[in-house]
């Protein structure tokens, strides 16, 4: 009895939690104008829309230019840092790492306010650059947590070895460290590009007409008029996370197998 | 990296800490300064009426405001170029004390329309009214100013300058802030009640089973949070899954109202901060040894009260971080409250996103903002202290 109230229950939560995604995914190809069951009939037509109609496709490539742009910026800042972080060689090492982290903390809607107040000053708002700058603060602490992940779990002794054979230490970094981080650094990129393709508050305040991303979009059709084009888009998102999901856990797959410490 | 002797390293991790330190201190840190800044400051009197503010900060406030201001405000206006400013400072008097829109509008085209001399009462009667001159006096008093911060708490203060309650009707601040943390609370208890059992029932289980239970917690987590807000909106419509299923069962006959009310907010915002529940409490729950809850029953007992003595107490630093994370991400929540909930389910981050992007009222939505962030940074704190010392941290 117990027992079946317990897989009764999982089963329940696993279903509240998945079937949400599920549900939206078949809706995608639906040839009627509703997103509702049962689907009439199977069609491409909203994918149609979602790559021919102006303002998806114009909001899909704003997507990938502000989604690049961020995974660049956010990378090179977010792996430089941890670099800079890693032997606590630099005083307040700890609050730099809990400040690194605040950008997830702090309410989107707070820091959207300051960005347009500012951006405006700084003549940065309604433009690429802006928005690039504002998702990349918001990525930065995804690329410190993993590339920091990954180069805590480097095995000290191999970078060891490679000075005791004589190995300067810049090619130390270059030829032991680099090559065994690389893994967080990517893992820390994929989650760049997530966090901007998923961003609607900070777009909302720094962006303009001509900045509209997929998500921007997606928010103000699903708030104004709900086609099943939202359910397309979803289809794209949902599948193209499965894809960065298997990414970075074959990805994390690899560093630990090639930065296991030794029993 | 280069040299190797320890100065030279600790220069070369200053060097490499340094861009992200400037990057963030220029588009985190000073973003929110300038928020805070313009919650408190109220510079456009001052700047654009220099003369008048002069005046008004030697005036008696007995005299009639339009012997002793009048010329200087005439001055002021004559002086002045920039319809931009002056358009700042009829909004913000007129928002001090309604009439100076219209009032403003007559004086300008009076003043710019003659030379000399000009005796305001007879250019509009309401300037006899010291009231009007008082705001402006008021306005003129500082470059910065408390309006803002009492405002978003529903406080003003009067004329005589001491801080009184606004009516209910003219501000509900207060109420959008007690629903905000009722809605966030009701979150957080659902994220609880459905949580802590499933956590329970993860670390229960081993192999592929535990692997499902987690899967399904991290699946949603990865998954964009615009899209689970689509799938929620897709089904809560009156024609939507749940409804058509319902109706079809013969359970219900009508379609019930789940979009665009409290109940379909509580869902979907439950289904979004659920996984920051589930994992600090499974990471506390495997790392309480498997042996305790027989040893307490072996000791005779009962599973219920094991359960009450030893499991909940030892778990209780899982449940209250996991709860501190759920609350603190749904205060700020903006994204599913605007899309699922109804114009009485909009949280304090819509009403920001309205003063800011709606009314451009950067003053207000900068002053309720910085209550929303001392909330958030204070639960933060208290997380961050529960968590510091171990790796609970999702």
């Amino acid at each position: 009895m117990f027992k079946a109230a317990r897989i009764l229950f999982g089963i329940m939560v696993v279903s509240f939690l998945i079937a949400p995604l599920l549900v939206i995914l078949p809706l995608g190809f639906t040839d009627s104008i509703f997103l509702s069951y049962p689907i009439p009939g199977f069609s491409w037509r909203w994918f149609h829309e979602l790559f021919t109609a102006d303002a998806w496709r114009r909001s899909i490539i704003n997507s990938l230019i502000v989604g690049s742009g961020t995974t660049i910026l956010a990378t090179v800042l977010g792996t430089l840092a941890a670099l800079g972080l890693r032997d606590r060689l630099v005083p307040f090492s700890g609050f730099f790492k809990t400040a690194f982290l605040l950008p997830m903390v702090v309410p989107a809607v707070v820091l959207g306010v300051g960005m347009q107040i500012l951006f405006v000053k700084l003549g940065v708002a309604y433009t690429y650059p802006g928005v690039i700058i504002a998702h990349t603060v918001l990525a930065i602490p995804f690329v410190v947590v993993n590339v920091s992940a990954s180069l805590d779990g480097i095995d000290r002794r191999i970078e060891r070895a490679a000075a005791s054979l004589g190995a300067p230490p810049h090619v130390v970094f270059q030829k032991v460290t680099l090559p065994l981080a690389i893994p967080g650094v990517l893992s820390g990129a994929v989650f760049a590009f997530a966090t901007s393709l998923d961003e609607v508050v900070l777009t909302l305040f720094v962006a303009g007409p001509n900045q509209r991303t997929l998500a921007r979009q997606m928010f103000s059709t699903i708030r104004e008029n709900i086609s099943p084009a939202i359910a397309s888009a979803a289809f794209l998102f949902i599948t193209g996370t499965i894809i960065l999901a298997l990414i970075t856990v074959y990805v994390r797959s690899q560093t630990q197998r090639s930065a296991r410490r030794p029993n | 990296m280069r040299g190797g002797t320890p100065l030279r390293r600790h220069l070369a991790a200053a060097l490499m800490l340094m861009p992200l330190v400037v990057f963030l201190g220029l588009f985190f840190v000073w973003p929110i300064i300038t928020m805070l800044s313009e919650a408190v400051s109220d510079p456009v009197v001052v700047k654009t009426l220099p003369a008048t503010t002069e005046a008004a900060r030697a005036w008696d406030r007995q005299t009639p405001g339009a012997g002793a201001l009048g010329q200087a405000l005439v001055d002021d206006i004559r002086a002045t170029t920039d319809d931009q400013a002056m358009g700042d400072v009829v909004r913000r008097l007129n928002s001090a004390k309604s009439g100076f829109r219209t009032l403003m509008m007559k004086t300008l085209s009076a003043a710019r329309g003659s030379t000399g001399p000009l005796d305001l009462t007879t250019v509009d009667e309401r300037w006899k009214d010291n009231g009007y001159w008082e705001a402006i006096a008021a306005a003129a008093q500082s470059r910065y100013t408390d309006r803002n911060l009492l405002a978003a708490l529903d406080y003003a203060r009067n004329p005589q300058g001491s801080i009184e309650a606004l009516p209910p009707a003219a501000s509900n601040n207060a109420d959008i802030f007690k629903r905000t943390f009722v809605i966030s609370g009701l979150v957080t208890l659902m994220c609880i009640a459905l949580g802590y059992p499933f956590a329970m029932l993860a670390a229960s289980v081993t192999g592929w089973k535990r692997q499902l239970l987690l899967g399904a917690v991290l699946l949603p987590l990865w998954t964009s949070l615009l899209v689970r807000t689509a799938a929620w909106f897709i089904l809560l419509q009156d024609r939507g899954m749940i409804n058509s299923t319902l109706l079809g069962l013969g359970i219900i006959s009508e379609p019930l109202p789940l979009l665009f009310n409290r109940l379909g907010v509580v869902i979907a915002m439950t289904h979004v901060l659920l996984p920051f529940m589930v994992l600090p409490i499974f990471s506390v729950l495997i790392g309480i040894p498997g042996n305790l809850m027989p040893a307490a029953q072996s000791l005779g007992a009962s599973k219920l009260r094991a359960f009450w003595h030893v499991l909940l107490p030892l778990s209780l630093r899982g449940v209250a971080s996991g709860a501190l994370l759920v609350f603190m991400s749904a205060i700020g929540y903006y994204i599913t409250p605007a899309l699922i909930g109804g114009p009485r389910d909009q949280m304090i981050s819509s009403i920001i996103a309205f003063y800011a992007t709606g009314t451009a009222n950067w003053g207000m939505a900068g002053a309720l903002g910085i209550i929303l962030l001392a909330a958030t940074l204070a639960l933060y704190a208290v997380y961050h202290r529960l968590t510091s010392d171990r790796a609970l941290r999702v």
